[in-house]
C-alpha cells in the first residue's frame, strides 16, 4: 500500500490492521481508526466532490460534522445506498465502497463545471428570476431539468433492509459532548450520586484536546491523550454514569426532551453488521442538561477560498496528530489568531515544511508565534491571502499587505507556492442545541461570536460552546458551573498548563485587489453562495437575515450553515452598518446533523406501521375470497368476487341477492357505546337532534348527532335495553371521536348528569342478515325469540340465544329490506356467521361487502356521514327536518340551526340525480352546473356524492348536494366531464320502495 | 414535548394527552335567547394569548379525564393544572 502522505509514526490508528476500501471505483488502503477523509488524504486525494451550483472542484475542508464539501455516497447492494454522508465522519471498514456526488461523468472531469464559466450570469435568485414564465413550461421543462441538475446524492431505490431501534431513557444529568469541558463536567457530576448520561458524536472522546500539542497543553502534568484516557477509565468504572459514543444529539426540545441518534454498526465490516441494529434513536428525558458541545473553527472568506487543498487549520492538526497524515508537503497558513500557530509547530515537529504564515494582525505576543519565529517560519504580519491558484488543487497563494483599517490591500503582490493552505478564522461556539431549546443568545463585540445568554430550562453551557476559550478557562469553568448546578461540595484540583495566547482580530470579508464583482469569495461552500450573492441580495432590498438566507440559500445546505452562518451575518452587518447583536441569527432547527429516515421510523415499518383492526369474522372472509377496504384502521370486507368476477359484477350480484334472496354483512366495525345511568335518556336528548324520553324499552331509534355549529357529525341506531340502559351505535370511522365528544360534554358541561359511557365496539360481533328470507334464517339460528311482526316489529330488539350463547337481535335496516342484526360476544362472531351461512344455504344467502351495502342504501337514499356530508351540511340541507325536534329546548347544535347562514335558502341541499341515459354512471365528486359554457370557469352549483348502477332498478342512480336543490326537482342540470357533458334530472333521493313495504316483506 | 401533570394520574408525557382549546367557556344555558352575534361569540371566538393562557387538556391515552391547565404560551411552561370546576392557583 502506498500511503504517501502517512507520517512514519504516531497517531491513534492501528498500523497492524490495514483496511481496503473503494473510492470512485479505485481500491485504496487505510488503517483501522481512519476516517474516509483521513484515508483519502493519506493517499494524497483532496478532490472528493463538486459544488452544488457551479460544479467547482472541492476538497476536504474539515475533520468533523461541519464538513460542507466532502459529501460522498456509500454504495451497498444494488439499489441500496446512503447519500450525502460526510467523509470526515465515515469510519472506514473492510469493503467500504464510496463515490463522489454531484458530478458527471466523474469528479475529475465534470461536465456541469461549465456552470462555473457562466457564474456571472447565475447570481443569487437566478432560478426565481429566470424561470418565472411561461407558467406551463414549469411542469414539463424547467422543473425536470432543474431537478436533474440539482440535488446531491442519489436516494436508494430498494426498501431499506436495515434494522433500527427506538429507546426511551430517563436520567438526572445529561452531558452532551465529551471534550475537555464535558469530561470535567462528568468527572464532577459523578460525585453527586446522580444518574448521569454522557454522550459524544465521535468514536473517541476528548474533543479538540485529543489532537492538542502535548508540549503546550498539560492537565495535572499529563499529556492531553494520557489525561483523556485516565479520565475515561475513571468514568467507565463509576456505576452512576452511562457513556455513549457515536451518539449525536439531533434535537433539544422543551422540558429537557432530547432526541439522540446512535450509530451502532455503520463503522463495522459488512459481515459484522448482519442481523444487528444499525442505528438507535434515543428519546431522553433529563432532569438537568449540561451542554459541552464545543466550538467550530471558521474559515476565511477571500477570493477563491474554496479550492481543494484549502483546509481548516485545526483539521490539519487533527489529521497529523490523530491519523498521522500530513495533508501537504509545502504548507502555508492564513490566520487571525494564535491557535493556527499550534498547527504550524505540530507540522514542523513532524518534519513537514511550513513555508509561511500570513496573519492579518499587526503582531502577537503569544507563546506560539514566538516559537514559530524561533523555528524560522516566515510570518507575514498585517497581510492577507487575496487569491489562490490551482484548478483541482491549490498551487499558489497571492499575498498582499492590509491597509491600516483593514478595508483594502496595499503594496506589492507576493506569490507563494504551496500545496496546502491552512485557514483559521477563529472559533464559533456551537450554540445550536442551546437555541433549539429556546435559549436566547448575546453577541460578544470584541471576540465576534454569539454565546448563550438566557434559558428557562434546567440547563447550563460549559466550555467553548459557552464562549469560554483556553484550556485552563474551559476546565475551571466546567468544574465550577457543574458544582454549582448540581450542588456538589468536594472537588478535584486541576493544574492546567497552556500556552499564552495573543489577541484575536477579525475581518469578515478579506479585501481584494480586484473590483469586488470579479471575486468569488465563497461563504457557503456547499450551496455555492458567495459574498457577492449576499451583497446583491442586500442591494435588491432583502434586509432580514432570514430573507437573505432564503434568497441566497446561504446556510441552507446539508451542513445547515455550520461553517458559513457567522460570515454571512458578519458581511451583512458590515454592509448594512448594523450591529451583529441587533441583526440576530437565523433559527437553528433540528436535526443538528442529518439523520436517517430509518432511525426516525424505528420498528414502525411494514405491518407495524399502523394498527390493523380485524373483525372476528375476518378469517372466514379471507378464506372466502373477500377483497378488503380500509375504513379507519379496520379491514372491512369490500366485496366477494366469485370466479373471474370483477368488482362491478360482484357488487351487482351481491346487491341483487340481498333484495331477492338473503344477504349477510359483517357490521362488527360500527362503533358501539354502552350508556347507563339514571339520566341516560336526558343525556341522549341533549346529544341527538330528536327526542328520546318516550322511547319504549326494547325499541330502537335512529339518531342524528350534530356539532355545536349545527353540522351533521354522526348518525346511528340506539336501542333502549332497559329503563336506564342504552346501546348506541356510531359510524365505523366516528366511533372514537364520538365517544370522546360525549365524554367531553359529560365531564365538562353536564357533570350533574348521572351517566356512564363504555366503549364496547370490540366486545360485540355483529352479523347483519337482510332480504326476504332473513326471518326464516334467523328463526333457524336463534332460540327463544318469537319473530312474528306483532311481537318483533321493525325498530325493536329481543334478547335470545344462539345455542347456549346470549345474543341481542335488533330488527333494523340500512338496506331497506327486512333485516336483523345479531350481536354476540365477539369471540363467537365467526361461529354465528357460519351458522347463518349454513342456515341460509337453502335460501341462497349471499355474503355482501361494504360496496354493495353502499349501493343498497343509496337505492333507499340513506345518507352516509362523510360521503353525503362533509362538515358543512345541516339536517335541513339533507331534507331531514323530520328528525330535528322542535319541542326540545336544547340539544348540541340546535342554536346554530337558526343562524342566518344555516337558514339560507340557497344552501347546497341533498337531492337525487338520474341520467338521461340509464346506462350512464356519474363519477363521484363530479361537479354540477346549471348552465354549460364553452370552457371553464362555469358556476359550480354542487357535486355528486354517491353514484351507482342499481341492479334492482336497472338504471344508474346518484345522490348529490346542489344549491337550492329542494326547489329544483324535475329540473335539468349538467355534469361536465373532460370528454363530454352529461345531462341529469334532479329527482327524489329515494329511488326504491318509497313506501317502505319491503321492511315487512 | 411537554411533561404534563394530570391531576388524577401525575406527571406523564405529552403524547398521552390531547389539547382541548380555551378553558372556562361556559355553554350558554339558554342558547335560543341569544342573538346571532352572541351565539357566534361563544361558538367561534377564541383568545390567542402570548403569556398565561387557560386551556383544556384531556388525558386521552390515560384516565380519559378532562382537566384545565394554565400554560405560558411564550415558553410552554405549565404553571398549574386543576380539575374541571376548580379554579386555577395561578
Amino acid at each position: 500500500m502506498t500511503n504517501e502522505y502517512r507520517l512514519s509514526s504516531g497517531g491513534q490508528i492501528n498500523r497492524s490492521e490495514s483496511i481496503s476500501f473503494k473510492f470512485n471505483g479505485k481500491t485504496l488502503y487505510g488503517y483501522k481508526g481512519d476516517t474516509l477523509a483521513s484515508a483519502l488524504l493519506a493517499n494524497g486525494i483532496h478532490l472528493v466532490g463538486r459544488s452544488f451550483k457551479y460544479h467547482r472542484p472541492r476538497g476536504i475542508l474539515t475533520s468533523g460534522v461541519e464538513e460542507p464539501n466532502a459529501l460522498v455516497q456509500i454504495i451497498k447492494d444494488k439499489g441500496k445506498t446512503d447519500p450525502n454522508l460526510r467523509a470526515t465522519q465515515i469510519e472506514i471498514y473492510e469493503g467500504l465502497n464510496t463515490t463522489s456526488q454531484n458530478s458527471w461523468p466523474s469528479v475529475n472531469f465534470d461536465l456541469g463545471s461549465i456552470n462555473n464559466l457562466f457564474s456571472p450570469i447565475i447570481p443569487a435568485g437566478f432560478y426565481y428570476k429566470t424561470f418565472m414564465w411561461p407558467a406551463n413550461l414549469w411542469e414539463n421543462v424547467y422543473e425536470y431539468f432543474i431537478r436533474k441538475a440539482a440535488g446531491l446524492g442519489k436516494s436508494p431505490t430498494k426498501k431499506d433492509p436495515d434494522i433500527y431501534d427506538h429507546c426511551y431513557y430517563h436520567c438526572e444529568v445529561l452531558i452532551v459532548g465529551a471534550g475537555p469541558a464535558g469530561l470535567v463536567a462528568a468527572k464532577t457530576a459523578i460525585n453527586s450520586g446522580k444518574k448521569v448520561l454522557l454522550v459524544d458524536e465521535r468514536p473517541n472522546f476528548g474533543g479538540n484536546l485529543n489532537f492538542s500539542n502535548k508540549d503546550y497543553n498539560k492537565i495535572n502534568q499529563l499529556a492531553p491523550l494520557e489525561w483523556i484516557k485516565k479520565t475515561c477509565l475513571e468514568l467507565q468504572k463509576n456505576k452512576n454514569i452511562k457513556i455513549l459514543s457515536r451518539t449525536s444529539v439531533a434535537a433539544y426540545h422543551n422540558y429537557n426532551y432530547l432526541i439522540m441518534i446512535q450509530n451502532l454498526t455503520d463503522h463495522l465490516p459488512d459481515k459484522d453488521k448482519k442481523e444487528k441494529i444499525r442505528q438507535r434513536l434515543w428519546k431522553v428525558r433529563a432532569k438537568k442538561v449540561i451542554l459541552a458541545t464545543g466550538s467550530i473553527e471558521r474559515p476565511m472568506i477571500f477570493d477563491c477560498n474554496d479550492r481543494p487543498g484549502i483546509m481548516l487549520s485545526s483539521a490539519v492538526r487533527k489529521y497529523a496528530n490523530t491519523y498521522s497524515v500530513k495533508c501537504g508537503n509545502n504548507i502555508s497558513i492564513f490566520t487571525n489568531n494564535d491557535d493556527a500557530y499550534e498547527t504550524a509547530i505540530t507540522l514542523h515537529n513532524k518534519g513537514v515544511k511550513v513555508k509561511s504564515i500570513i496573519d492579518i494582525r499587526e503582531k502577537s505576543d503569544g507563546t506560539l508565534p514566538k516559537k514559530c519565529n524561533e523555528l524560522g517560519i516566515k510570518i507575514h504580519w498585517k497581510s492577507a491571502v487575496i487569491y489562490t491558484e490551482g484548478y483541482k488543487k491549490i498551487n499558489k497563494i497571492h499575498v498582499m499587505r492590509l491597509s491600516k483599517d483593514n478595508t483594502n490591500v496595499v503594496g506589492n503582490k507576493l506569490k507563494i507556492d504551496c500545496d496546502l493552505l491552512c485557514v483559521s478564522g477563529g472559533y464559533t461556539p456551537a450554540v445550536h442545541l442551546f437555541t433549539q431549546s429556546g435559549g436566547k443568545l448575546d453577541y460578544n463585540e470584541k471576540k465576534h461570536y454569539f454565546f448563550p445568554k438566557k434559558n428557562t430550562l434546567s440547563q447550563i453551557s460549559v466550555g467553548s460552546c459557552n464562549g469560554t476559550f483556553g484550556l485552563k478557562n474551559i476546565i475551571l469553568e466546567a468544574q465550577e458551573k457543574t458544582r454549582e448546578f448540581l450542588d456538589i461540595k468536594e472537588t478535584e484540583q486541576f493544574n492546567v498548563l497552556e500556552s499564552e495566547g495573543g489577541v484575536f482580530e477579525n475581518i469578515w470579508l478579506i479585501p481584494s485587489s480586484k473590483i469586488s464583482g470579479k471575486t468569488k469569495s465563497f461563504v457557503d461552500y456547499q450551496n455555492d453562495s458567495t459574498a457577492n450573492d449576499i451583497k446583491l441580495a442586500l442591494r435588491e432590498g432583502f434586509k432580514s437575515i432570514e430573507h437573505v438566507k432564503r434568497y441566497t440559500t446561504t446556510g441552507m445546505a446539508t451542513d445547515q450553515g455550520k461553517i458559513s452562518n457567522m460570515h454571512a451575518l458578519g458581511i451583512i452587518s458590515e454592509i448594512t452598518n448594523t450591529k451583529l447583536g441587533e441583526l440576530g441569527t437565523t433559527t437553528f432547527r433540528p436535526p443538528y446533523s442529518p439523520i436517517t429516515f430509518g432511525a426516525l421510523v424505528g420498528r414502525n415499518v411494514g405491518q407495524f406501521f399502523d394498527i390493523t383492526r380485524k373483525t372476528p369474522m375476518h378469517d372466514w372472509q379471507e378464506k372466502n375470497n373477500a377483497k378488503f377496504e380500509d375504513v379507519g384502521q379496520w379491514k372491512r370486507a369490500w366485496y366477494y368476487p366469485s370466479g373471474n368476477e370483477n368488482m362491478y359484477d360482484a357488487v351487482q350480484r351481491e346487491s341483487k341477492a340481498a333484495r331477492t334472496k338473503a344477504g349477510i354483512l359483517d357490521a362488527s366495525t360500527l362503533g358501539k357505546i354502552d350508556i347507563q345511568g339514571s339520566d341516560a335518556s336526558e343525556f341522549l336528548n341533549r346529544v341527538y337532534t330528536n327526542a328520546w324520553s318516550k322511547l319504549a324499552i326494547g325499541k330502537c331509534r335512529y339518531g342524528l348527532m350534530l356539532n355545536e355549529d349545527g353540522m351533521v357529525y354522526d348518525d346511528g341506531v340506539t336501542t333502549r335495553l332497559s329503563e336506564n340502559h342504552y346501546i348506541m351505535t356510531t359510524t365505523t370511522g366516528g366511533a372514537a371521536t364520538v365517544m370522546g365528544k360525549l365524554e367531553d360534554f359529560l365531564q365538562t358541561e353536564w357533570p350533574e348528569l348521572k351517566v356512564y359511557l363504555t366503549s364496547v365496539t370490540d366486545h360485540f360481533a355483529t352479523v347483519s342478515v337482510c332480504g326476504p328470507h332473513s326471518k326464516k334464517i334467523l328463526e333457524k339460528v336463534t332460540q327463544n325469540i318469537d319473530y312474528s311482526d306483532s311481537n318483533f316489529p321493525h325498530m325493536s330488539f329481543k334478547n335470545g340465544l344462539v345455542d347456549k350463547i346470549k345474543c341481542r337481535v335488533m330488527r333494523i335496516s340500512f338496506t331497506g329490506e327486512l333485516s336483523y342484526e345479531i350481536n354476540v360476544q365477539a369471540n363467537y362472531g365467526q361461529s354465528v356467521w357460519e351458522k347463518c351461512m349454513a342456515a341460509g344455504k337453502e335460501y341462497g344467502i349471499t355474503p355482501y361487502g361494504t360496496e354493495a351495502m353502499h349501493l343498497l342504501r343509496a337505492e333507499k337514499g340513506f345518507i352516509i356521514v362523510g360521503q353525503e356530508t362533509d362538515g358543512t351540511v345541516t339536517p335541513v340541507d339533507l331534507q331531514m327536518d323530520w328528525i330535528v325536534s322542535k319541542k326540545k329546548y336544547d340539544f348540541i347544535g340546535k342554536r346554530s340551526l337558526y343562524r342566518s347562514d344555516t337558514m339560507r335558502e340557497d344552501r347546497k341541499q341533498y337531492v337525487g340525480l338520474l341520467t338521461n341515459d340509464p346506462k350512464e354512471i356519474l363519477e363521484e365528486g363530479a361537479q354540477i352546473v346549471a348552465e354549460v359554457k364553452n370552457k371553464p370557469p362555469m358556476d359550480m352549483i354542487g357535486h355528486v356524492t354517491s353514484s351507482y348502477y342499481s341492479p334492482n332498478l336497472n338504471k344508474s342512480i346518484a345522490l348529490a348536494v346542489v344549491k337550492n336543490g329542494k326547489k329544483l326537482k324535475g329540473k335539468k342540470l349538467y355534469v361536465p366531464m373532460p370528454n363530454k357533458t352529461i345531462e341529469v334530472i334532479v329527482s327524489d333521493t329515494i329511488f326504491l320502495d318509497k313506501e317502505g313495504k319491503r321492511l315487512n316483506a | 414535548m411537554f411533561i404534563i401533570k394530570c391531576p388524577y394520574c401525575g406527571e406523564r408525557d405529552h403524547s398521552e394527552f390531547s389539547y382541548g382549546g380555551e378553558a372556562h367557556l361556559i355553554r350558554p344555558k339558554q342558547p335560543t335567547e341569544l342573538s346571532d352575534d352572541q351565539w357566534a361569540e361563544y361558538l367561534f371566538m377564541r383568545k390567542n394569548i402570548k403569556g398565561l393562557q387557560y386551556e383544556r387538556w384531556n388525558h386521552s391515552h390515560g384516565c380519559r379525564r378532562w382537566f384545565n391547565a394554565a400554560r405560558d404560551t411564550s415558553n410552554d411552561k405549565i404553571h398549574s393544572v386543576y380539575k374541571i370546576g376548580e379554579k386555577s392557583s395561578k
